[in-house]
């Protein structure tokens, strides 16, 4: 491999470890403050990517369509949390399971009524549809890099949100001790719904900004939800920071895994095999320390 | 006492019942019931983890699974396998991969348990699906079912419907059997107070990993029983048999007859597959139906339909 | 001096940078009840979370029989001959005493990995497991539901299934804890027998019951000995009367 192609590599695994980052922040701050095991949240990126797509083509423009998706989100996140999940925070993991692969079933099938079974693309969108030249013969989408950088901006505005601000303060609480917390007269309920909210409209975004770079189609939520729990388990459980370790880590080994050849015995392996390439390092991480990177002992 | 004999007496009804559906019910019905036997010995398999030693396993198809491809992998093409070593093969092969993916997973608990088993269960997914082993995305056909010719003679042929019934039935009644001696055996006794208790079994002197790991090879073993058979009724294996909607499903199976009872996953199993056949002839959107369901199951019956009938038979210790 | 059964030298344990035990050597011998005492957040329930092995030590070292057992998991330790009791009652809430007892003595078989073998078919372990019912004055309770018990007999059956593991060296964190008076009496009595043929290591705050019992104590403050002695000596020193007996007879 050149230069040329490893910086393009390396830029991709950013990028979608990024987007992985995104995605299971959500996940892993819904696990860390409610203890709620949310399988659902792969779906909100779907129906994220759905949006994108139909409200592009309502409205015209993509730009437009991203803050009205949001706010729809927002919404259903809310209205997902006062319907079912706030019903399960003092219930075992097993009934989270439960409901949550329910709402899947459900969500893919209101998809395939709503929207149908067709796989759709959204074009990316003015003023980034072009290319920067790396070297000679070998450029990178603007869009892409325009992925990299919101996330870069939006994982800052969540760290400030969180450690300097008082909804943060109240968040951090609530993970460490929801008693106390209900003493000090902070309303726990919305301080949760709203956590939920937010990571629902998480995982719709980052749905929404991927839209133009991968297609949107059916069954698109399945395999993002199994690598977000990856990244999950790799960074520890409540951990935004081990998240966004894991995530770029696990975009490292899946892009690099796909174009790194091996060959045993005449045969080429690894570009079949990449697929488990995230897993083993999830098996060798499980060895290292069983509770995730940044996760606290157990 | 009297529920014990109530119970015993219903159980020998319904095995009569049993083996006497073929002889009055159609092909129909003797399918459907060999296929509801076939997931019930899945759901016990997984209610062993899940009811009695307090594992919630979202990965448990993956074993299913391997079980169903290592009856077509085992086959030469156009050819039978050999029913005697094809069925120990799927067991051993499910045992075995349950062996290296409980070995990870049973050092975690709660929620870190349930992702890591669904995570390595679609590790084993991707590589049947991504790779030619067993045909990619698409699964292979089981062209001819195993032979169980031994010593010249072919003591049942699993190509009629009628004798793979009565296999399964036996199959179906030796795991319940198995199951109900080993829970009650020095082992079982020690799962149930993991399940309960770990911290307190642990401080007891008990290894806690090597019991976890023995309940989840067990598990996986059973689990490949049943996907051998699925495999062989169905006549084809695909990715779909390992993914983590058929976890969900058997899941749902063990809940909605009420965990920690072997019963409970039988009644589960026959439930949800009953269910399934009822939305599919309302519509064509019935995931919607099922999907609801399971939400409902979820919210407002945590003990299934057998904590539905507990107020009529009284509450019974344990 | 007799050779100890429990031995402990300079056992340190720090979360972050909070030194929760510091420093802590004592020694208990067979037919000895040694008593650790001391105000709340003193750091005793955390010395005998690293005696069982709930905990790892930071630094120091404990021995057992002579041998070290430092940081060995409580199931290892378990096995060696420790058996220990929970502040808070830590049982198996829905089996009957009788199972909870057994599932006790059950542990001391050479593995459990027995999948046919019936669980209620081994004579010695229910031996075991009655004697230790007997014990803990829990005789006729056998079929009982623990769930179902007063929060006193619930302690008695925590006792129970300590016993029933037969252990040399008896951790017990709290035996009296939200007893009343003649609950605690009959345990008091329970102990004073088991002291004869065990080494007791015994974290309690009903100074009566340790007076009565213990023939050797020691004192902790904020994760540190103050003071280790026979009692009379701890009766009159100073500084423990000025650090934790004196002024408020704060007990729990």
């Amino acid at each position: 491999m050149d230069l040329g192609s490893f910086l393009v590599q390396l830029l991709n695994s950013i990028q979608y470890g990024l987007l992985l980052f995104l995605i299971a922040s959500g996940l892993t701050l819904v696990f860390g403050i409610m203890g709620v095991i949310n399988l659902a949240h792969g779906s909100f990126y779907m129906i994220g990517a759905y949006l994108a797509w139909s409200l592009t083509a309502k409205i015209g423009s993509f730009w437009l369509a991203l803050p009205v998706g949001i706010v729809l989100t927002v919404a259903l996140g809310m209205l997902m949390e006062w319907l079912f999940i706030q019903k399960l925070y003092a219930r075992d993991h097993l009934y989270q399971v439960l409901l949550t692969y329910g709402l899947i079933l459900a969500f893919e099938e209101l998809r395939a009524i709503i929207w149908g079974n067709d796989v759709h693309g959204v074009t990316v969108p003015a003023p980034f549809t072009g290319s920067i030249p790396l070297t000679e013969t070998l450029s990178y989408p603007v869009y892409r890099l325009w992925i990299s950088a919101v996330v870069v901006v939006l994982a800052i505005a969540m760290y400030f949100l969180i450690q300097r601000t008082r909804l943060g303060m109240m968040i951090r609480a609530g993970a460490a001790n929801r008693e106390m917390v209900q003493l000090l007269g902070i309303n726990i309920r919305m301080v949760y719904r709203f956590v939920f909210a937010f990571g629902v409209a998480l995982a719709a975004f980052a749905g929404m900004i991927s839209a133009p770079v991968s297609s949107v189609f059916p069954g698109m939520g399945g395999q993002v939800l199994i690598v977000s729990f990856v990244v999950v388990v790799i960074g520890g459980i409540g951990s935004v920071k081990g998240a966004l370790v894991a995530a770029i880590l696990i975009g490292l080994v899946d892009t690099f895994g796909k174009v790194t050849t091996l060959e045993i015995a005449g045969f080429n392996v690894l570009p079949e095999l990449s697929g488990m390439a995230t897993y083993l390092l999830m098996a060798g991480v499980l060895l290292w320390r069983p509770e995730g990177i940044f996760g606290k002992r157990l | 006492m009297r529920s014990d004999r109530t119970a015993t007496v219903l159980g020998i009804v319904l095995l009569l019942v049993l083996v006497a559906l073929p002889f009055f019910a159609g092909k129909y019905y003797v399918q459907l019931a060999t296929k509801i036997m076939i997931m019930a010995v899945f759901a016990m398999s997984l209610d062993l983890l899940v009811g009695y030693a307090g594992l919630v396993s979202l990965g448990h198809a993956a074993f299913y699974g391997l079980g169903a491809y290592l009856v077509a992998l085992a086959a030469p093409q156009y050819q039978a396998a050999n029913f005697w070593t094809s069925l120990p093969l799927a067991v051993g092969g499910a045992a075995l991969l349950a062996a290296a993916i409980g070995f990870f997973a049973v050092r975690t608990q709660g929620i870190y348990f349930i992702m890591v088993t669904l995570a390595f269960a679609q590790m084993v997914y991707f590589v049947f699906h991504d790779t030619k082993i067993a045909g990619g995305s698409d699964g292979i056909f089981i062209d001819v079912r195993p032979d169980a010719k031994i010593a010249g003679w072919t003591p049942f042929d699993l190509a009629d419907f009628v004798q793979l019934y009565f296999v399964v039935l036996v199959a179906f009644v030796a795991v319940y059997v198995l199951l109900r001696v080993v829970l009650r055996s020095l082992f079982g006794r020690v799962v149930q107070g993991i399940r309960v208790n770990e911290h307190r079994m642990k401080s007891l002197g008990y290894s806690t990993f090597r019991y976890k790991l023995a309940a989840f090879i067990l598990a996986g073993a059973l689990a490949g029983l049943a996907g051998y058979f699925g495999a062989v009724q169905y006549g084809a294996v695909n990715p779909e048999m390992l993914g983590w909607h058929l976890s969900g499903s058997v899941l749902m199976m063990v809940i909605l007859g009420g965990m920690g009872t072997l019963t409970g996953a039988v009644v589960g199993a026959t439930a949800f597959l009953l269910l399934e056949l009822l939305f599919q002839s309302l519509t064509e959107h019935w995931q919607l139906l099922m999907g609801g369901t399971i939400v409902l199951v979820a919210l407002f019956l945590p003990h299934g339909i057998a904590g539905l009938a507990r107020p009529l038979f009284g509450r019974k210790d344990g | 001096m007799a050779a100890s059964v429990l031995s402990v030298e300079r056992l340190s344990r720090n979360f972050g940078g909070l030194a929760a035990v510091s420093g802590v050597s004592l020694e208990c011998g067979m037919g000895e009840v040694h008593a650790v005492i001391g105000p709340n957040g003193a750091g005793k329930s955390t010395l005998i979370n690293l005696l069982s092995g709930d905990l790892p030590p930071s630094s120091g070292r404990v021995r057992l029989d002579g041998r070290d057992i430092t940081g060995l998991s409580s199931d290892r330790v378990s096995r060696l001959g420790v058996g220990r009791s929970y502040q808070k009652t830590n049982v198996f809430l829905p089996f009957t005493v009788f199972e909870n007892a057994r599932l006790a003595a059950q542990s001391r078989l050479p593995s459990s990995l027995r999948f046919f073998r019936p669980a209620a078919s081994l004579r010695h372990v229910n031996d075991a497991a009655e004697r230790a019912i007997g014990e803990a004055g829990l005789a006729g309770r056998e079929g009982v539901a623990v769930a179902a018990l007063s929060h006193g007999e619930q302690r008695q059956v925590e006792i129970a299934m300590t016993l029933a593991t037969s252990p040399k060296l008896l951790l017990l964190d709290e035996p009296l804890a939200g007893m009343g008076g003649e609950e605690a009496a009959r345990i008091v009595e329970l102990l004073k027998r088991l002291a004869a043929d065990h080494a007791m290591l015994l974290v309690e705050h009903d100074m009566d019951a340790v007076f009565a019992l213990a023939n050797k104590l020691t004192v902790m403050v904020n994760g540190v000995v103050l003071e280790s002695g026979p009692p009379e000596q701890i009766r009159g020193s100073r500084a423990v009367q000025e650090a934790y007996l004196g002024g408020d007879e704060e007990h729990d």
